[in-house]
């Protein structure tokens, strides 16, 4: 391994130093440290979003049995676990927590270029959160508006939390935007300039280039939220029109006039549909370099998956009225956004041929990471191709509000990512923590939730033919729903309950793993990639010790012809690579 | 080398340490630059969609122009002299000089803060004519409109003011070069922002 010494890094950066143990645990400017409280925030107000679905499962399922929920508390869980699980869940663990931790040791960097405004950024997400299951305690509740806040809905009295709650909604999702964007332009910043010698663009893992797009959308994308939550914040606070059209309510006109709601859906999903890719694009990152490793094989087709991610991204923002398709649109208007939402699925289905052609001929390790990744490759494939479906103006608009679209996000943008972060974790857990998992538990939690993955959602395309609407706190009497759909529902539900605790297996594999788990090799997996070849298990303050590493190579020398390693580090220079035969040396 | 150069080459064919013993970023400026450039667009992002609210909204039938006051022509000036200090201060610094730096820096902050008085004036003026928030959507954007400019300009009156601060307690001008350079760059960036929303409220 060649290092460089200090005195020859000209762009060496200053560290701050903690002094004490709450600047070392808690007000905290290593990124490493500020990771863990973004994931650990982030996954436990995720299980509060669990046990909500779960509430809502049980109510469906059993709507006569348990009387757990009223129809109130049934949107509110409704609002609560899709706005936990796309904001403050999946883009802050996998922005604020495998972001923060990525991207320093990726880049080969000490820390993040400012790492004030990092631990600024956790903090202010910490508040975003606190005031969002703040709203769980005051008079009305949380709103009941579903996720996408539609006006007028939002402020009418038959919304519950339509006074406090959504208010509290809005300014949690303002903070939340601060939060974002102050680690946002950092990660940002980090990556573009604070590489170190050797790491040109191209020699980034995709994990960062996944970071990296998914950043950009999230600064180009957030501003759209930021904006219409203000103008709905007037609405609500100071009765001004910009959403609210006149309306009345309960017999009475309300004091608004004029607004317009499609303005809402306009600027809500100009943020909305960006943020599926804001999900999607870190995951697609990591589980890319996670069947690299697991495969013993490079990536197929490097180039053409960071310009598939560039090229997601960019057309990620011309799709979002596919999510408006029934709102009385010109038909022109959406002939143009199928066009381009079938386009976008060029590239992400270069992606998936890319994976599978990862694994082909690869010398596959079956560990549970391998396990995740591979599940996510079945789940994004399915829920992929149901998009194909609804992306279609006129297959959407029979089955747009059914339980066959609940379907489609959930396996494309809910399990899809989430199996991505079950891999990851399994995948980083020994350089984070220093110590092994436990792999006959990982691989039970990885066939529970797969399995029960598709015990839910694959009946729920088959309720969403039969036309069950969905956000319904009870389905009744119909002439075109069959029983049975009751029974499908029954079933889900007990595929919901079990997957849902089977969770608990995953908690508990971590939580008792970091006590007792066997040491971690600093490298197990023989990964070629930089966070992967620090001085310390797990990595210290500053990384790299007291010498910044160089790059020769990309992050995936695997099964190097002739190499006598099956992998070869990217801090190795090419006269250290051991070769079978010496005489071939710099092949 | 170009971004489109770097971005287009083969990893797996070129070992080595590429583009020398140095390591570089991919732009040849300052982080504190690269990461107020993206905040910058996101800030636009912000403002645009606010205008292309502004003229969806505009379409509908209860939108009553309002009569721009004459004031904002004053306030324009006032906001066009800070920017003109900024640059001022930022040329002299940027030459190696120091004379007057300070004097133009803290003027340019002074003028911004004038600014705002003098927006607030406005405002006080507005709803003096009968013109306040909720009263129409026309006067509903102008107040948000020109609310979040402000906000804006008080986010860089705080850098400002931490520079300022360590000017008075003794830092050199020319340490202060790189803060100096970015404030006048995202005054600037708020000059332009501000002559789009004017020439906007002042057409429609």
């Amino acid at each position: 391994m060649a290092y460089v010494p200090l005195a020859d890094q000209d762009h060496e950066q200053e560290l701050h130093h903690p002094h004490s143990w709450v600047e070392k645990y808690v007000w905290s400017q290593d990124h490493k440290v500020i990771a863990i409280q973004y994931g650990g925030t982030a996954v436990l107000v995720g299980l509060v979003a669990l046990v909500l679905s779960l509430l809502m499962r049980m109510q469906l399922g059993f709507p006569e049995t348990f009387d757990l929920i009223d129809p109130n508390a049934y949107y509110q869980s409704v609002t609560m676990h899709g706005m936990i699980m796309v904001v403050y869940m999946l883009t802050a663990l996998l922005l604020g927590g495998f972001g923060n931790y990525m991207i320093p040791l990726m880049i080969g960097a000490r820390d993040m270029v400012f790492p004030f405004l990092n631990m600024l950024s956790f903090w202010f997400y910490l508040l975003s959160v606190l005031i969002l299951l703040a709203s769980f305690f005051v008079g009305g509740g949380p709103t009941g508006a579903g996720w996408t806040l539609y006006p007028p809905q939002t402020s009418m009295a038959g919304t519950p939390g339509h006074d406090m709650g959504i208010v509290l909604m809005l300014v949690s999702l303002a903070v939340f935007i601060v939060a974002f964007t102050m680690g946002g332009l950092n990660y940002v910043t980090t990556i573009l300039q604070y590489r170190t010698r050797g790491m040109t663009l191209m020699r980034l893992p995709l994990t960062v280039w996944g970071i990296f797009v998914a950043t950009v959308l999230g600064l180009f994308a957030f501003p759209a939220l930021l904006v219409s939550a203000i103008m709905m914040m007037f609405d609500t606070l100071l009765g001004t029109s910009f959403f609210m059209p006149a309306i009345i309510e309960s017999g009475t006109p309300m004091d608004y006039e004029g607004g317009s709601p499609i303005l809402f859906q306009h600027l809500f999903w100009f943020f909305g549909h960006p943020e599926v890719y804001i999900v999607a694009l870190p995951a697609f990152g990591l589980v890319s370099d996670v069947l690299s490793t697991h495969a013993r094989k490079n990536i197929f087709g490097y180039r053409m998956m960071v310009w598939a991610i560039i090229a997601i991204g960019g057309l990620s923002f011309i799709v979002w009225a596919h999510h408006m398709y029934v709102s009385g649109m010109n038909p022109y208007f959406g002939f143009f956004f199928a066009t381009t939402t079938l386009i976008i699925a060029v590239p992400t289905a270069l992606k998936v041929y890319n994976w599978v052609l990862t694994l082909w001929e690869g010398d596959i390790r079956l560990n549970a990471p391998m396990y995740f990744a591979i599940g996510f490759i079945f789940t994004f494939i399915h829920g992929g191709l149901t998009g194909l479906f609804l992306g279609n103006v006129v297959i959407d608009l029979p089955l747009s509000d059914t339980y066959f679209v609940v379907a489609h996000f959930h396996m494309v943008m809910g399990v899809s990512p989430v199996l991505v972060i079950f891999a990851a974790i399994y995948h980083w857990f020994p350089k984070v923590s220093g110590r092994m998992y436990h792999e006959g538990l990982a691989k039970a939690h990885f066939w529970i939730t797969f399995l029960g993955t598709y015990a839910i959602y694959l009946p729920m395309h088959y309720l969403g033919f039969l036309g069950v609407p969905r956000r319904y706190y009870a389905i009744g009497e119909t002439d075109f729903i069959p029983a049975s759909a009751q029974t499908l529902n029954e079933s889900i539900t007990i595929a919901a309950l079990i997957v849902g605790a089977a969770q608990l297996i995953f908690i508990f594999n971590i939580l008792w793993s970091l006590r007792n788990g066997a040491k971690a090799d600093p490298n197990p997996w023989g990964s070629a990639s930089l966070e992967w070849q620090t001085p310390d298990t797990p990595p210290v303050h500053g990384n790299w010790g007291d010498k910044l590493p160089t790059v020769y190579r990309w992050a995936y020398d695997y099964s190097v012809p002739g190499a006598k390693s099956d992998f070869i580090p990217q801090n190795m220079a090419e006269e250290d690579v051991e070769m079978e035969d010496s005489a071939a040396k710099g092949v | 080398m170009s971004l489109f150069k770097q971005i287009t080459e083969k990893p797996w064919e070129r070992k080595g340490i590429i583009g020398g013993l140095k390591p570089e970023g991919t732009f040849k400026s300052p982080a504190e630059r690269v990461a107020l450039n993206f905040f910058l667009i996101a800030a636009s992002i912000v403002f645009s969609l606010f205008g292309v609210s502004y003229y969806i909204r505009m379409e509908l039938p209860d939108w009553l122009p309002i009569a721009e006051p004459t004031s904002l022509w004053f306030n324009t000036v006032l906001l066009v002299l800070s920017s003109v200090l900024f640059q001022w201060a930022r040329n002299v610094v940027g030459n190696g000089g120091s004379k007057n730096v300070k004097l133009a820096f803290f003027g340019g902050g002074v003028f911004a803060i004038l600014f705002i008085a003098a927006q607030l004036q406005t405002w006080e003026e507005l709803q003096l004519t009968g013109v306040y928030l909720s009263s129409n959507p026309a006067a509903d954007f102008y107040f948000l409109l020109t609310g979040l400019h402000a906000i804006h300009i008080a986010g860089g009156l705080y850098v400002w003011i931490k520079c300022v601060f360590r000017m008075v307690t003794g830092a050199e001008a020319k340490e202060q070069r790189l803060s100096i350079e970015l404030c006048t760059v995202y005054w600037h960036f708020l000059l332009v922002v501000w002559l789009v929303i004017f020439a906007v409220l002042a057409n429609t």
